[in-house]
């Protein structure tokens, strides 16, 4: 319990679903475009979740048009609208960089097989 | 000068989103009301400020002397008495509370608190020296302020010259912070940024003497 706490409880958000490194997430992020806003979806894989409280963040890994593309996201910030955990992946890490030396089959996540409680 | 102070205690910081979805890095104040025990007038005492308290204290821990200060305005005791320095107290009245709300968000304040103690510290931590070469035959001096002066003529050391020595544990006053949020409800104030000293230090936070870049109060 920080003392800061009583600050940041306003800034967290409840609506995030519980995910963790391997699984893949469709991120709907709001894009302001001039005086329009639209939702703008990312779709990757998990490689790293690092902080705690209201400075959590995450980073999503995809590979678009054969080039790696990484966004790291706070976990609780206002331009995310929803979080869509697509699969659950099984990994024996809490950080996937090795993925970023993989390409194609072997930059493949096993999924996991039983449904987490 | 100032035209209105409050003192807080820092808490520490933390983030919070801004109005466009932004992180503002945020120091956190915690700002009880506080106590007018005593108005000083130019024409009284030489110069302008208001002594205040906050707080409670255990009347055990007082001494008679104090005690007697506050019961002659008739002002409960706090944690410490605190002088303000604003330009004019005229508004003010013995007994009178301030509280967080005095200060409004996007308003510009200075901070001014005891800085972390850095103990006895090297020339390049202290006065921002770059140090000597890592390598080039460099022989323990990494961290060496270099040359202190010349040779016969003058035969000493300047005083004043920058060497190592005891660091921070001093007033610091950082200016023109932007108030993020004042809530009286819960006690705290919000600023954008760094605040001087350890959690739990004493800071008083006065609108800007300075103020910002363009030359204009905010």
């Amino acid at each position: 319990m920080n003392p800061t706490d009583i600050v940041d409880r306003e800034s967290l958000r409840d609506d995030i679903p519980e995910f963790r490194p391997g699984d893949t997430l469709k991120v709907h992020v709001r894009v302001v475009e001039g005086s329009r806003e639209r939702i703008q979806v990312f779709q990757g894989a998990v490689i790293r979740r690092q902080g705690s409280g209201a400075r959590e963040t995450f980073t999503v890994r995809k590979v678009s048009f054969g080039v790696g593309v990484e966004r790291t996201f706070p976990v609780h910030t206002p331009i995310i609208s929803k979080i869509e955990v697509m699969t659950r992946g099984d990994v024996r890490r809490a950080k996937l960089y090795y993925l970023r030396g993989r390409v194609g089959k072997a930059a493949k996540i096993k999924e996991k097989r039983s449904v987490r409680s | 000068m100032a035209t209105k102070a409050i003192v807080g205690e820092k808490v520490g910081m933390t983030q919070v989103w801004d109005d466009q979805h932004r992180a503002v890095p945020v120091t956190v104040l915690k700002v009880a009301p506080v106590r007018v025990v005593q108005v000083k007038t130019t024409e009284r005492e030489g110069y302008a400020a208001l002594q205040v308290t906050w707080g409670v204290r255990r009347a055990n821990s007082i001494n008679k002397p104090e005690q007697g200060h506050y019961d002659h305005f008739g002002v409960e005791p706090g944690r410490r008495l605190v002088e303000l320095r604003i330009d004019d107290t005229s508004g003010y009245e013995v007994g009178q509370e301030l509280t967080a709300d005095l200060m409004v968000p996007g308003e510009r304040v200075d901070a001014i608190a005891i800085s972390k103690g850095k103990g006895f510290a090297g020339a390049m931590k202290r006065h921002n020296f770059k140090g000597q070469g890592a390598s080039h035959g460099n022989h323990k001096k990494h961290r060496s302020p270099g040359s202190i002066g010349a040779c016969a003529t003058p035969a000493r050391v300047f005083k004043g010259t920058r060497m190592a020595g005891r660091m921070g544990g001093q007033q610091v006053t950082t200016l023109n912070l932007e108030v993020v949020q004042a809530d009286p409800e819960k006690e705290l104030i919000l600023v954008k940024g760094a605040v001087p000293g350890p959690r739990g230090a004493m800071v008083v936070l006065r609108d800007t003497v300075k103020g910002t870049a363009n030359g204009r109060k905010v």
